[in-house]
């Protein structure tokens, strides 16, 4: 549509959010605020007043002074250069930034979220002739060790190409013309607030294997699933999230610090390119995008930042790849709208939240999945939210609209963080939806005894919690001989297999086998407990089995075999001599 | 300068001032009474008929009469050099008898936030003397560790003594002490500036004291004001600075205050929905950046209402900054000094500063091991009280003992008691000496062999 007054004058400035008048535009438009030109979008238009909110701070602001439209929607840059980027909530870079106006961030300062100079060596996979669709992989660009494809976009017709190029190009040069005229570089944009078109989206099969004993033993999340991790502070939210970002087996990781501390963000920073992926043995920076809108920038691109991301995320979807995106904190994302909303006086929802948290939210979680993409090619976005519910209350609403719509639940609990189990994941609350569909994985791929064996583990849990509250009221020595060994074998559990040292250098990555390895251990010495038990050993003796006390230190091992099988045998021999003893 | 007689509505600190040329967001306001006194204002909203300003001071003296002059730039910090060893008012005034502070720079107390590719990795661990810090909540150079404490424990002291005893061993570099009070009695600011006398710690510190009654709105500006000064101290003359800001519960009110006089719609319990965004703005000014020298390290201490950890304050300070000591009643009316609670306190940035070459290799498996220690028999005590001792486990009872051990030796020590981490982590291990060398599961078999005092003996 055409824009008649693309330029007005700003009538008030309270915080980020501010007002024009004599503006034409149109909902979510690009608008530039004041002499000083700063980012600001449209999110409210009451007759003549055109209501914006502004992406950095307003400060000295005046009524009086100049907007523009630029009737294009919040957009990002997507191309060779994704990865390894660091970016603000609105895909500024923030290295670039650095340069341009040193240590702080200042305002009125833009930088493309691309590089314009670099040159990518581009290889094209179609030929003159042949007919593209939109989506379709046209060329290769080897990005880090990661293999860029380029696409045409989704949103154009295709055609037969006229002419494609080979050869060293920035990302805005044209490298392939259509019969009908166009010519594509090898990056597009894409507004963030719209989901990327796919063929048809899957029901997922295969888990995101984390590393992470609760999580890929007890509680999986699928790859294209998605999850949320609700806990109070200090529960170890952004540990678990950074662990994830670190050693799940997605290709690439989109990680968005939303709302949270710069320090933390510096930790990614100074700690990925150091550390190898288990995978491809090549620096986990490789393959990360991060996005860091700390709690100190402006509100209004802490908003956008999650937005920013999942396109970013669904970008490399399309090229085919399994992609992976933690998003620390989603309530800082609801309070950021909290905020907006309250600025625009509109009619509050649930605690001063807008009536419209539970849509955006579940809009947001639904651009995760399996997807067979335009190009052919079949992805997936995995959805990894932190979720901060203010003291730890998890019936507040960013938690329970949350809940209702993600398939895995990673309950945190303080007081499991207050005696240092970590991952502080309650085994009792959380939950996965996805168990039934990933059995035949577990089957093929680690053991077809895997199922049993964690249904197993879950029972024994399930058990321990129903005696500690008898052993609270009459004390442990009053629970029946076969119960007192159940409480040891979930205290091995708890201890062994689900305690997890993020901070040890083998411990911090268990994969499948071991994690099987290690609880098919923990069966063993509990069906001979039971064995020696019913043939009348005393439960003082079995408990202080001599060989078990060195199971946790398989944790820290790298090659873990010889010690395991050194414990297995010595608790059989010790079984042994119990059993004739009895 | 244009001054405007238009004030039309005085409400709370808030005042209303109608047909203004162009005002700018932020602007610095002074209102000029009267008699010819002048106080000072900010711009809250600003639009081409009303301009809202927010008064630092009362609003006593101020009528219809009033003066209005807008000084088209927002609020800025002399500063300088010789500010150290100056004690300012809450408004950054000197009350100390003293000159008025010639400034080098006058720099916006707003603080931009740091890119955070330019940030440094916070690593440098500060040695406190206090074993529950250094050894289980270790603080690093660049950190914001707050106090979480309650109304009548003794946080004033423990600060103190942080400020008296914190240094990075075996570093030379200059080390200055910014000291924001808001809101806290004549007489707790006579202890902290006679402590600051008394250990010549005067000299490298600066000062700012607003009390209990002064004017509630100037606590808004009071840790902008200090941690302008630490960041100039920090960034442009090298200094490695602590910023100890009490009592950031009193600041959370002044919040409120302007929050209710604006008619916002409120968040939980009354505090603005904004306040975690504002707060972020004071925590996140702690760093360092990389290739620059000094560094903020920060202190918050506030007071939660009622004890109570999940209130809006210490709840929201909490996911802000990296960790949290709390102090507890419990342990206080045990007559325990420092009474910290090693359970529910925290520090994220722990793991950058321990291990190997920056404190010792068994620091964080020995301080795994106690939390685990300590929680297990300090659960065990609920237990007790239900069924007796008689009914635990040799275990239990073992674990029951470590808990006491726990209290008695690693927790408490001596108000000017200043222990290396060495010692700390020394009496860590005796008192893991006390169980059962497998009931040791969190630490290797290496480092038992190296630091356990059995082996150490031999």
């Amino acid at each position: 549509m055409e824009v008649k007054k693309k330029s007005g004058i700003l009538k008030r400035i309270a915080g980020p959010v501010v007002t024009a008048v004599n503006l034409d535009a149109h909902m979510y438009d690009v608008v530039k605020v004041g002499d000083e030109e700063l980012m600001g979008e449209v999110i409210k238009i009451d007759g003549d007043n055109v209501i914006i909110q502004v992406y950095e701070d307003t400060s000295g602001i005046k009524p009086g002074e100049p907007v523009t439209n630029t009737g294009l929607s919040l957009a990002v840059e997507l191309g060779p250069g994704l990865l390894t980027s660091i970016y603000d909530g609105i895909q500024r870079p923030l290295e670039v930034l650095v340069e341009k106006m040193g240590n702080f961030i200042e305002r009125g300062v833009t930088a493309p979220g691309l590089d314009r100079s670099k040159k990518w060596d581009f290889k094209p996979v179609v030929k003159a002739g042949d007919h593209v669709e939109p989506g379709q992989i046209i060329g290769e660009v080897q990005e880090t060790n990661k293999m860029h494809r380029v696409m045409i976009p989704p949103n154009v017709k295709g055609g037969i190409v006229k002419e494609i190029k080979s050869g060293s190009f920035a990302v805005d040069e044209t490298v392939i013309v259509l019969d009908d005229g166009s010519s594509y570089p090898m990056m597009q944009k894409w507004p963030v607030r719209v989901p990327r078109p796919v063929k048809e989206k899957k029901n997922p099969k295969i888990p995101l294997n984390t590393g992470q004993r609760i999580l890929d033993g007890l509680f999986p999340i699928a790859k294209g699933g998605t999850a949320a991790i609700p806990g109070p502070f200090g529960s170890g939210k952004t540990v678990t999230q950074q662990q994830l970002a670190k050693w799940s087996d997605a290709e690439i990781v989109v990680y968005i610090g939303c709302g949270e501390r710069g320090n933390e963000m510096t930790e990614v920073l100074t700690e990925f390119p150091h550390l190898d992926d288990p995978k491809t043995g090549k620096p986990l920076m490789e393959r990360t995008v991060l996005i860091a809108n700390t709690s100190n920038m402006p509100v209004a691109a802490r908003e956008a930042s999650v937005y920013t991301g999942i396109t970013i995320a669904e970008y490399f979807r399309d090229m085919g790849y399994d992609v992976s995106l933690m998003a620390d904190s989603t309530s800082r994302w609801a309070e950021a709208m909290r905020e907006i909303s309250s600025r625009l006086e509109e009619m509050p929802g649930e605690e001063g939240y807008p009536a419209y948290l539970a849509a955006r939210l579940s809009e947001f979680y639904e651009r995760a999945g399996l997807v067979d993409a335009l190009s052919g090619s079949q992805g997936s976005v995995s959805v990894i939210g932190a979720v901060s519910p203010p003291g730890g209350d998890f019936s507040e609403p960013v938690t329970q609209n949350t809940l209702r719509i993600v398939k895995v639940f990673w309950a945190l609990d303080a007081k499991l963080s207050q005696r240092r189990h970590f991952p502080a994941i309650n085994w009792l609350n959380s939950y996965s939806l996805y168990l039934d569909q990933l059995q035949d994985y577990y089957n093929e791929h680690v053991s077809p005894e895997w199922n049993k064996l964690r249904s197993w583990a879950m029972e024994v849990l399930q058990k321990e919690s129903e005696l500690q509250e008898i052993v609270q009221l009459v004390g442990s020595d009053a629970l029946p001989e076969s119960e007192q060994i159940t409480i040891e074998v979930a205290r091995m559990l708890r201890e062994i297999f689900l305690q997890q040292n993020a901070y040890d250098d083998v411990d911090t990555y268990c994969d499948m086998t071991k994690q099987f390895d290690i609880m098919k251990a923990i069966k063993v010495y509990a069906d001979s407990a039971y064995a020696a038990q019913a043939a009348g050993v005393a439960p003082a003796q079995i408990i202080s089995v001599k060989a078990k006390s060195d199971l946790p230190q398989i944790k820290f091992v790298r090659d873990y075999k010889p010690m395991l099988d050194q414990i297995l045998k010595g608790m059989e021999s010790e079984f042994t001599t119990l059993r004739a003893g009895a | 300068m244009k001054e405007y007689k238009t004030v039309t509505k005085i409400a709370g600190p808030l005042v209303f001032v109608e047909k203004t040329e162009p005002v700018g967001y932020q602007e610095l306001v002074n209102i000029v009474l009267s008699d010819g006194t002048v106080k000072r204002g900010q711009v809250l909203d600003t639009s081409d008929d009303l301009v809202v300003v927010q008064v630092f001071e009362t609003t006593a003296g101020i009528g219809r009469d009033s003066g209005i002059r807008f000084l088209g730039e927002a609020i800025k910090m002399p500063v300088g050099k010789e500010m150290l060893g100056r004690i300012l008012s809450g408004g950054g005034k000197p009350i100390d008898g003293g000159p008025e502070i010639v400034p080098e720079k006058r720099l916006d107390i707003t603080g931009a936030a740091i890119n955070p590719y330019a940030r440094g990795n916070p690593k440098d661990f500060i040695q406190t003397g206090i074993s529950t810090i250094d050894g289980t909540n270790t603080l690093v150079r660049g950190q914001k560790l707050p106090i979480f404490s309650g109304s009548g424990l003794p946080h004033n002291d423990i600060a103190l003594q942080i400020a008296r005893q914190a240094k990075v061993p075996g570093s030379t570099e200059s080390f200055a002490v910014v000291f924001a009070a808001m809101g806290i009695t004549k007489e707790e600011a006579n202890h902290f500036m006679e402590d600051f006398e008394r250990t010549g710690a005067l000299e490298r510190a600066v000062v700012f004291l607003n009390l209990a009654d002064d004017p509630a709105v100037e606590r808004i500006i009071t840790p902008r004001l200090a941690l302008t000064t630490a960041e100039y101290l920090a960034y442009e003359l090298g200094y490695h600075v602590l910023v100890i800001l009490t009592d950031m519960t009193n600041y959370c009110e002044a919040l409120r205050q302007i929050g209710a006089a604006r008619e916002e719609v409120p968040g939980r319990r009354g505090y603005p929905g904004y306040m975690y965004t504002d707060l972020a703005c004071i925590y996140e000014r702690a760093g360092i950046i990389k290739g620059v020298k000094g560094s903020v390290t920060q202190i918050p201490i506030l007071t939660m209402p009622g004890d109570d950890i999940t209130h809006p304050i210490p709840d929201l300070t909490g996911y802000i900054t990296e960790g949290q000591i709390v102090v507890s009643r419990e342990l206080h009316r045990k007559g325990i000094y420092p009474p910290i609670n090693v359970l529910p306190s925290l520090s994220r940035l722990m793991n950058l500063g321990i291990g190997e070459g920056l404190t010792r290799d068994d620091h964080k498996k020995v301080s795994d091991q106690l939390y685990a220690g300590y929680a297990e028999g300090n659960d065990l005590r609920g237990l007790v009280a239900i069924v007796g001792k008689d009914a635990l486990s040799e275990r239990d009872r073992l674990f029951l003992e470590v808990a006491d051990y726990f209290e008695n030796q690693f927790v408490r020590q001596g108000i000017n008691e200043d222990r290396s981490i060495a010692e700390t982590l020394d009496v860590g291990w005796s008192l893991l000496a006390t169980l059962p060398e497998e009931q040791l599961v969190r630490i290797d078999r290496d480092l038992i062999r190296k630091y356990h005092p059995k082996y150490r003996k031999e």
